[in-house]
C-alpha cells in the first residue's frame, strides 16, 4: 500500500463525536498517523506481521491503519467506553478484523502490567501531553508502552520536552530517535479556547532495546 | 443495532488479562462466562500465530475455549514443533481470533470479582477501593 492510500483510507476513520477535554481525546490526523506508520514499515519493518499495541487508542486511527499495513493482530488499550465504541464502529465500517479492544487505565498499568509485560512486538501512541491536573502523564504511557513492548516504541511527545525524555532514556536504558519533527495544529474543539487553533511542536521518538 | 457490531472479546485477548485488585494475588486466568458468541473469518498468518504460541498460557486457553463449546480439535498439550504444523496452527487460530465473546463476564478466580464484557469490549477499569 502507498503512503498516499495509506492516508485516505485513514481520513475514513470517525472520529470523536463530544472530545472529553479531561482526557485530552483529541485524533491523530490522517495525514500524521499515516506518515508514523508507514515510516514504522518501510523504514523499520515493525508493522506487518507484529503483534501491535495502542495505548490510548481513542476512536482508533492508529490502530486501523496498523490494521491496515498488515499487523498481525493490533490491541487497543483506553480508559473510555465512548472512544472504544467509537473504535469498534470504524472497525466494522472499516471491515478490520485484526483489532482487539480493551477497556483499561493506562496509569494503572504501569504498576501492574501483569501478562502485557513484554507482550507486543512493538507499541505505538499518541499520548495525552499532560495538563495540570495530570502532569506526568506523557511519561507513565511511555514507561508502560516500554514494559510491554519486546522491539520498539513509537511515540509523540512534545518537543519541549525532549531533553526530558533523552535523559529518562538514559536512565532506563533505551534507544531514542527522534525520527521525525511536527507540528500540531489542534483546531479549537473546546470552548474555552481563546484561538481558532493551537500549534504545537511535536516529536515523532522511536524507542528501542539495546541488543539483549 | 448491537447485533450488527463485529465485536472484538477473542480468546488471545482473554488469555492476557489478569484481576489487579488490590490483594488479590491469584487473578489468573479469569473464567470466561459468556453469553453472546460469534464465530468469524479472520485472515490466517501461520508466522503470526506460531509466533503468538509462546506468550500463551495455554492450559488457560484450553480452558477458556471448552468453558464456551468451542475447543473442537485442539490439543490438550502443545506438541514439538508445533511452528510448522499447518493443521495444528489453523486450529489454534481458529480459537485465537475468530472465536468471539459478545456479551459476557470475566471472573477473577479467588475473589469472584466480575469484569464485564459489553459489546465486545472487556472492562477492566477498578473501583478506587480496588487500587
Amino acid at each position: 500500500m502507498r503512503l498516499k492510500e495509506l492516508e485516505s483510507y485513514l481520513q475514513e476513520v470517525e472520529t470523536f463525536e463530544e472530545p472529553k477535554v479531561l482526557l485530552e481525546q483529541y485524533p491523530t490526523s490522517p495525514h500524521i498517523a499515516a506518515h508514523m506508520l508507514y515510516t514504522m514499515q518501510t523504514q523499520y519493518s515493525d508493522v506487518e506481521g507484529k503483534l501491535v499495541a495502542d495505548l490510548g487508542c481513542g476512536c482508533g486511527v492508529l490502530c486501523a491503519g496498523a490494521a491496515m499495513l498488515g499487523a498481525g493482530a493490533c490491541v487497543g488499550f483506553d480508559i473510555d467506553e465512548d472512544a472504544l465504541s467509537m473504535c469498534q464502529s470504524n472497525c466494522t465500517d472499516l471491515e478490520l478484523d485484526s483489532i482487539h479492544l480493551v477497556q483499561a487505565d493506562v496509569t494503572h498499568m504501569h504498576t501492574c502490567p501483569g501478562r502485557w509485560h513484554k507482550a507486543f512486538d512493538t507499541v505505538i501512541m499518541n499520548p495525552p501531553f499532560g495538563t495540570k491536573k495530570n502532569w506526568g502523564i506523557d511519561m507513565i504511557f511511555l514507561r508502560t508502552a516500554l514494559d510491554m513492548a519486546t522491539e520498539s516504541v513509537y511515540s509523540l511527545h512534545k518537543t519541549s520536552t525532549r531533553q526530558h525524555i533523552k535523559k529518562k532514556a538514559k536512565e532506563w536504558n533505551v534507544s531514542m530517535e527522534a525520527i521525525a519533527e511536527l507540528r500540531f495544529d489542534l483546531p479549537a474543539m473546546y470552548k474555552f479556547h481563546k484561538h481558532k487553533s493551537v500549534d504545537i511542536e511535536v516529536d515523532f521518538i522511536r524507542f528501542s532495546f539495546p541488543s539483549k | 443495532m448491537l447485533l450488527s457490531f463485529r465485536t472484538i472479546m477473542r480468546l488471545l485477548t482473554h488469555n492476557m488479562l489478569t484481576s489487579h485488585v488490590k490483594g488479590v494475588t491469584n487473578g489468573y486466568p479469569l473464567k470466561l462466562q459468556a453469553e453472546n458468541i460469534k464465530v468469524m473469518s479472520v485472515d490466517f498468518n501461520p508466522e503470526f500465530v506460531a509466533r503468538m504460541i509462546p506468550k500463551l498460557e495455554w492450559q488457560a486457553l484450553i480452558q477458556a475455549a471448552e468453558s464456551i463449546g468451542h475447543l473442537g480439535d485442539l490439543p490438550r498439550e502443545l506438541m514439538p514443533e508445533y511452528e510448522s504444523n499447518e493443521e495444528f496452527l489453523k486450529m489454534a487460530h481458529h480459537v485465537l481470533m475468530e472465536v468471539e465473546v459478545i456479551e459476557g463476564n470475566l471472573e477473577c478466580p479467588e475473589t469472584g470479582r466480575k469484569f464485564p464484557i459489553k459489546n465486545g469490549i472487556p472492562n477492566m477499569l477498578l473501583n478506587e477501593d480496588e487500587v
